[in-house]
């Protein structure tokens, strides 16, 4: 299991996060919900190394670990999808799975063991591209996201962090995505997703943490919260 | 073949035109470029074809299509190299001082030379990666600098000539035997087909799809029928050059290093989206200076090939028109200038068209300012194509 523990974390005058405690289990969906500026991405940022909490931090498995950079936390087993992507759109799906991890002998690439297994992964996460060595600038947007999704499945993680993944997509691309993250749940991955769409968050979520003002402020089992509490959590009209 | 193997289905009409809005055009525009060009001139001049012609042709481009290689490789990141024809200059003259007027051995004058453009490039790499200015100015900088170094060495005498029997000069003046030329493309086409049929094998193991196995045979037969015509033709006249062999080397070489290397993945990553490369842990700071260093260092060689074949360095050694060419020679393969696309052979089919060009009017007595113009409109017809494409990609 994988938490963090009464983070809190200033930003000059602003209190971005104050105690903030976040529980994230292998084969469960957590939604993380809140209003613009709840503190959402500060939280994620420090699950996934981007920024130095200034108290609290994160327990692996009972143990507390120490994450100052992006390389830390992925070494850990926690592998982030920020919204842009970060594909390069002139390399094909398996230069871009591969980016940075290439399989290789010397300095020699292995092409052909790196399309194994990348249609390997595709296949296992049922991800249907045609011919996955066009560049990635030809795919769709729910393609790309498939993509950077199975991408940061490479390094073996536990936990993959989510930012926005459906922002961007229309209705059947999002069902795509939205399948794509049931599988990994399947797969026994801890899995964070952060949305704004309160929609996807319930058909795919098992757990929804909600945020306000830089602080815990509410948590529900997604099967038995009513989206009218979930709101009123994320508004604060509840207190 | 076991009845498994998952053979590619060729585009469907609509798959293909899809790929040309793309501007994935590949290398069929020069080529149906450099088929017209023959043609015209051809028509217009009945040397332009003939073989001494034609190894005239090919003398000409080694210099400037191995500095057109150090191009692309800064292209590649979206950067650019202002200042290779100096670069190809001041190296070139240090070369000449070192070999003639210290009386050094050449070969040992021509790796200090190299060594000093990888200076260059190292120093143009750390300005634009520490001080973090832009390429241009960098190498702007650059242009006029190593020009105005290069009239410094030169001195108030202002040209070094170069022994017609040395090292150096012989380099453009040394032919390859009949037999050899024959073994050594036999063995460039056995190469190329067994790895194709190698990789082909090792793609049906791994049961990964494959392209039908006829166009495997295409493609190694259309190998050997250019290399078996180009050197027909060359023996037809003095043999082929040891210059198109090193140059040919150098772009096998550096297509090699580019497509099978992490390093060249890099550069294609670093090209395509820098900071998606970073993210991945690559490190960016490096592949650009590499790039630069890449491409200074090609500059210099290709400056040492000018002099060869000159014979002499002078004040006007990487001058006038030499980069102009060179990057020009380099868009107009089909290397990208927005980055992330682009192929060595692009510098070989490139520097043939502008030397095509070039050398045709030139037999046609044209005036050289039409032949300015038309390098130019052939170089904006190329950017067109190129900016058209990546309009496709983007949207």
């Amino acid at each position: 299991m994988i938490s963090a523990t009464d983070v809190s974390k200033r930003y000059g005058a602003v209190q971005a996060l104050q105690g903030v405690s976040l529980d994230l289990r292998p084969g469960e969906v957590v939604a993380l919900v809140g209003d613009n500026g709840a503190g959402k991405s500060t939280l994620v940022k420090v699950i996934a190394g981007a920024v130095s909490p200034d108290e609290g931090g994160l327990v692996i498995d009972g143990e507390r670990v120490h994450i100052s950079t992006p390389h830390d936390a992925q070494r850990l087993g926690i592998s982030t999808v920020y919204q842009d992507l970060a594909l390069c759109e002139n390399l094909d799906v398996v230069a871009n799975l591969f980016l940075g991890a290439e399989r290789r002998k010397w300095s020699i690439l292995s092409h052909i063991r790196m399309e194994r297994s990348a249609r390997d992964l595709l296949t296992s996460l049922d991800v249907r591209i045609r011919d996955i060595r066009v560049p990635v600038a030809m795919l769709s947007g729910g393609q790309r996201q498939s993509v950077a999704i199975a991408r940061a499945l490479i390094g073996e993680p536990r936990l993959v962090i989510l930012d926005e993944p459906t922002a961007a997509l229309g209705v059947e691309q999002t069902a795509q995505v939205l399948d794509l993250i049931r599988r990994l749940r399947e797969r026994g991955l801890a899995v964070l997703l952060i949305s704004h769409n309160l929609a996807d968050v319930r058909a795919v979520s098992d757990r929804v943490v909600v945020l306000r003002l830089g602080r815990n402020a509410g948590e529900f089992r997604t099967a038995d919260a009513s989206q009218e509490s979930i709101v009123a959590a994320i508004t604060g009209a509840a207190a | 073949m076991n009845a498994a193997t998952v053979v590619r289905k060729p585009y469907t009409p609509k798959e293909a035109v899809e790929r040309l809005r793309h501007g994935d055009l590949g290398a069929w525009p020069v080529v149906g470029g450099l088929i017209v060009i023959a043609i015209v001139f051809q028509s217009l001049n009945e040397h332009f074809l003939s073989p001494e012609n034609l190894t005239n042709l090919v003398m000409q481009m080694a210099a400037t299509g191995t500095i057109s290689l150090g191009i692309i490789m800064v292209l590649l990141l979206g950067e650019i190299d202002l200042s290779a024809g100096s670069v190809s200059g001041l190296c070139a003259a240090v070369m000449a001082i070192l070999a003639v007027r210290q009386g050094w051995n050449p070969l040992l004058a021509v790796v200090v030379a190299l060594a000093a453009g990888a200076l260059v490039g190292l120093l143009h790499g750390l300005m634009f990666t520490r001080l973090r200015m832009p390429s241009f100015v960098v190498t702007l900088a650059g242009l006029m600098s190593w020009q105005g170094l290069l009239l410094y060495l030169l001195g108030s005498g202002g040209i070094i000539n170069l022994p017609f029997d040395g090292f150096i000069a012989k380099l453009s003046d040394t032919w390859l035997p009949n037999w050899l030329a024959w073994v050594a493309i036999t063995a460039l086409v056995a190469v190329f087909g067994a790895s194709g049929l190698i990789s082909r094998r090792l793609r049906v193991a791994a049961e990964l799809p494959v392209t039908a196995s006829w166009w495997l045979i295409v493609k190694v037969a259309g190998l050997a029928v250019v290399l078996a015509a180009a050197v027909i033709i060359m023996s037809a006249d003095r043999g082929v050059p040891l210059l198109l062999v090193i140059f040919g080397t150098l772009v096998v070489v550096f297509d090699l290093i580019l497509r099978h290397t992490a390093f060249g993945r890099y550069m294609y990553a670093v090209g395509g989206n820098a900071e998606a490369a970073r993210r991945a842990g690559i490190s960016v700071t490096r592949i650009r200076v590499l790039a630069f260093v890449l491409s200074s260092t090609l500059a210099a060689f290709g400056g040492i090939l000018a002099a060869s074949r000159l014979a002499a360095v002078n004040q006007g050694s990487g001058g006038s028109d030499t980069l102009l060419m060179a990057i020009a020679a380099a868009v107009i393969g089909g290397t990208s200038l927005f980055g992330g696309r682009g192929r060595a052979y692009h510098a070989l089919l490139g520097v043939l068209v502008i030397q095509a060009i070039g050398n045709g009017m030139f037999l046609l007595s044209v005036d050289s300012s039409v032949r300015l113009m038309v390098t130019g409109a052939v170089l904006a017809l190329a950017v067109a194509i190129d900016s058209l494409g990546r309009r496709g990609s983007t949207t």
